[in-house]
C-alpha cells in the first residue's frame, strides 16, 4: 500500500513537470482535462501527511529534495551548458544557516526565514563567486566550482576546529509534515521560476549562450551577466533546500554538510532523466532517489553493485536519458498513425 | 566623417603579428571588400573590431567614438553586427528563434515580444527563409545557415555588417544569390565589410577593397586598381 502510494505521488511530481513542459510548447489543446488533473494532483501531493505513514512522506521529502537540487542545477547548467558542480557548496551553506539560526536551544529565527536566508546567502555567494569565475569555460569551470565545495569545507572545518571549537552542530528538531510542507513549497517556487525564466526573453538569452557563447555575446547579449544572474538563482533554490534540510538530519558538520556527492548526485539525476524537457529531471531525480532508497533497504549487500549496473546501463542505452527512451518508445507506438495525419 | 576608422591597429599572438599597424577607414554606405592570402590577418581584423580582441596597441572608431575595449554586446548595440566565418548559429533553436535573439537583444531599446517576432519573420522573408522558420536552425543547408546569419546581425538593426566570407563553399547559384543579397542589404543603406575569397564577387559588389598581407596592409583602393596593382598581384593573385 506505501509503496503505491509512494509510485502514485512520483507520478504526480512528474506531471507536474509534464505540464509545465506542455505550457511552454504552446501545445494547449485539451488544457481543461490536463488542468484538471493538475490540480488533482497538487491536491494528493498537498494532502499527503493525511493519508501515508511517516517513512512514505520522509521519502517523498527526500526525493523533492532531490528534485530541487537537479532541476536547480539544470536551470543553470543545462541550459547554459556551464557545468557546475558547485551544488554541494550552495546546499551546505544552506544547511549551515540552519546550524547557525535554529539550534537546539530554540529558534533564532522563524524556521522560514531561516530558509529563506540559506538561499539569500547562498545567492550571494554565487554572484561574487561567478563574477569572478564564469569567465572560465568547459572543464575550468567545473573543476574550479568542485574546488570551491572542498574549500568552503576545508575552510568551515579550520574555523569550527580553531575559533569555534566543536566539530559539528546539533539542529532543531522539526515537525516531518514542516519540512515536508516547505519542501514542496520550494518544489513549486523552482518549478515556477523554471518555467518562467524558459518563457521569458532571458531564458532565450540564456540558451542562446548554452548554444553559442561567442555568437550570443556578438548578438548583444551581456553573457556575464546572464551567466551570474542564472547561476545566482539557481544557488538560491539549493541554499533553501539545504536549510530545510538541516532540521531533517539534525546533526551537522562541515563533512556532511559539503559532502561532494550532494554536487554529483544531481548531475547524475539530470542525466538520467534526460535534460530535454523539463520533466526529465524531475523524473529522473524522483525515480533515482526511490531506487536508491529501495536497493539500500532491501538489497543493501548488493547496492552499491547493481547501482553501479544500472547507471552503466543507463549511459550506455539512454543517451537521452529517461525522457529520450520514452520519447522514442511512444514515436514507435504512435508512428504508424502519424504517417497519414 | 567615417563610419569606422582603424589608427595603427594591431594584434600579437605571442610574437607573432596577426595584425600590424594597420590604418583603415570605411566611408558611410560603402562596400568595403577584404581580402588575401590565407592567415593573412584578416578575420583578426573583424574580431578587433566586433571586440572579441582588444587591439594593442591601436584605436577603432565607429562615428567618430572611441569603441576600444568594449564588450562585444555593447558594440553590437551600437550598430556593428558581424556574421562567422565557420558558421555560429544556434543550432538547436527553431530558425525564428535565432533571429528573435538579434532583435530582442541587439539593440540598446526595449522591444516587446510580439515586435520582435514581427521584425524576425520579416527578416526572414527578406533573406528567403521563410518557409523554414520553425526548423531547428541545425537542421539547414550550409547557404541557409549563412542567409540565416546574415538575418539574425541584420536584426540587430546594424549600420555597419562585417560578413565574414559569406559565399565560401557554396555553389555558383548560391553565390549569385548571395551577391544579390548584399546589394539588397547596401540599399537599406547599412554599410558593409565583407571578406571573400570569391574574387568575381569581390570585384563586381565592392566600391574599395583593401589588401592584407602577413598582418599588414599592402594595397588599398577600387577593384580597377586591385587588379592592376603589381604587389597585390605578386602576393596574390598569382602572376
Amino acid at each position: 500500500m506505501q509503496t503505491l502510494i509512494i509510485i502514485i505521488n512520483i507520478l504526480c511530481l512528474i506531471y507536474s513537470g509534464w505540464f509545465i513542459e506542455r505550457l511552454l510548447t504552446k501545445e494547449r489543446k485539451n488544457s481543461l482535462i490536463t488542468s484538471g488533473i493538475l490540480l488533482l494532483v497538487l491536491a494528493l501531493l498537498a494532502t499527503l501527511p493525511l493519508y501515508a505513514l511517516g517513512y512514505t512522506s520522509i521519502l517523498i521529502t527526500t526525493i523533492l529534495m532531490y528534485i530541487i537540487l537537479t532541476v536547480s542545477w539544470v536551470l543553470f547548467s543545462g541550459l547554459t551548458g556551464y557545468m557546475s558542480l558547485a551544488t554541494a557548496a550552495f546546499f551546505g551553506i544552506g544547511i549551515y544557516a540552519s546550524a547557525l539560526f535554529l539550534p537546539t536551544t530554540g529558534a533564532l529565527l522563524p524556521i522560514l526565514v531561516v530558509v529563506l536566508i540559506g538561499g539569500l546567502a547562498s545567492s550571494i555567494i554565487a554572484l561574487g563567486v561567478g563574477a569572478l569565475t564564469l569567465r572560465l569555460r568547459g572543464i575550468y569551470f567545473a573543476i574550479f566550482t568542485f574546488g570551491l565545495v572542498v574549500f568552503i569545507m576545508e575552510l568551515l572545518n579550520w574555523w569550527e576546529h580553531t575559533v569555534s571549537h566543536r566539530r559539528g552542530r546539533y539542529v532543531m528538531l522539526v515537525d516531518n509534515d514542516y519540512i515536508f510542507y516547505t519542501m514542496l513549497g520550494i518544489f513549486v517556487l523552482v518549478m515556477l521560476t523554471f518555467f518562467f525564466i524558459r518563457r521569458s526573453k532571458f531564458g532565450l538569452a540564456m540558451r542562446s549562450i548554452g548554444e553559442n557563447e561567442e555568437a550570443a555575446a556578438h548578438t548583444g547579449i551581456n553573457v556575464t551577466m546572464v551567466k551570474v544572474i542564472t547561476f545566482a538563482i539557481s544557488a538560491f533554490f539549493m541554499g533553501a533546500a539545504g536549510a530545510i534540510y538541516a532540521t531533517k538530519i539534525t546533526y551537522v558538520d562541515p563533512y556532511v554538510a559539503f559532502s561532494v556527492l550532494f554536487s554529483f548526485l544531481p548531475v547524475l539525476m539530470a542525466i538520467f532523466g534526460g535534460m530535454g524537457r523539463i520533466y526529465g529531471p524531475v523524473m529522473g531525480a524522483a525515480i533515482f532517489t526511490y531506487l536508491q532508497e529501495t536497493l539500500q533497504t532491501k538489497f543493501s549487500e548488493i547496492y552499491m553493485l547493481s547501482f553501479g549496473v544500472l547507471l552503466v546501463a543507463a549511459i550506455l542505452y539512454m543517451p537521452d536519458g529517461l525522457t529520450g527512451l520514452i520519447q522514442k518508445v511512444w514515436r514507435r507506438i504512435s508512428g504508424g498513425k502519424r504517417v497519414h495525419t | 566623417m567615417y563610419i569606422l576608422e582603424g589608427e595603427g591597429v594591431s594584434k600579437y599572438f605571442g610574437g607573432l603579428a596577426a595584425v600590424d599597424n594597420v590604418d583603415f577607414h570605411v566611408d558611410q554606405g560603402e562596400v568595403v571588400g577584404l581580402i588575401g592570402p590565407n592567415g593573412a590577418g584578416k578575420t583578426t581584423l573583424f574580431n578587433l573590431i566586433s571586440a572579441t580582441y582588444t587591439p594593442k596597441p591601436g584605436i577603432i572608431r565607429f562615428k567618430d567614438k572611441n569603441i576600444t575595449g568594449k564588450k562585444p554586446y555593447q558594440i553590437c548595440r551600437m550598430g556593428i553586427a558581424r556574421t562567422f566565418q565557420m558558421v555560429k548559429i544556434f543550432a538547436n533553436l527553431p530558425v525564428v528563434e535565432n533571429v528573435r535573439v538579434g532583435a530582442f537583444f541587439g539593440k540598446s531599446t526595449h522591444v516587446s515580444s510580439a515586435n520582435a517576432t514581427r521584425e524576425s519573420l520579416e527578416l526572414l522573408e527578406y533573406v528567403g527563409l521563410s518557409q523554414v522558420a520553425n526548423t531547428p536552425a541545425r537542421d539547414l543547408t550550409l547557404a541557409n545557415q549563412k542567409r540565416l546569419e546574415v538575418a539574425r546581425a541584420l536584426a540587430t538593426k546594424p549600420e555597419l555588417l562585417l560578413l565574414d566570407e559569406l559565399m565560401a563553399g557554396l555553389n555558383q547559384t548560391e553565390v549569385a544569390e548571395e551577391m544579390q543579397l548584399i546589394s539588397s542589404i547596401r540599399t537599406k543603406g547599412i554599410t558593409i565589410v565583407m571578406i571573400e575569397h570569391v574574387m568575381k564577387a569581390i570585384m563586381s559588389v565592392c566600391d574599395r577593397i583593401i589588401v592584407l598581407h602577413h598582418g599588414k596592409k599592402i594595397a588599398e583602393g577600387t577593384p580597377q586598381e586591385i587588379t592592376h596593382s603589381e604587389k597585390v598581384i605578386e602576393v596574390y593573385l598569382g602572376e
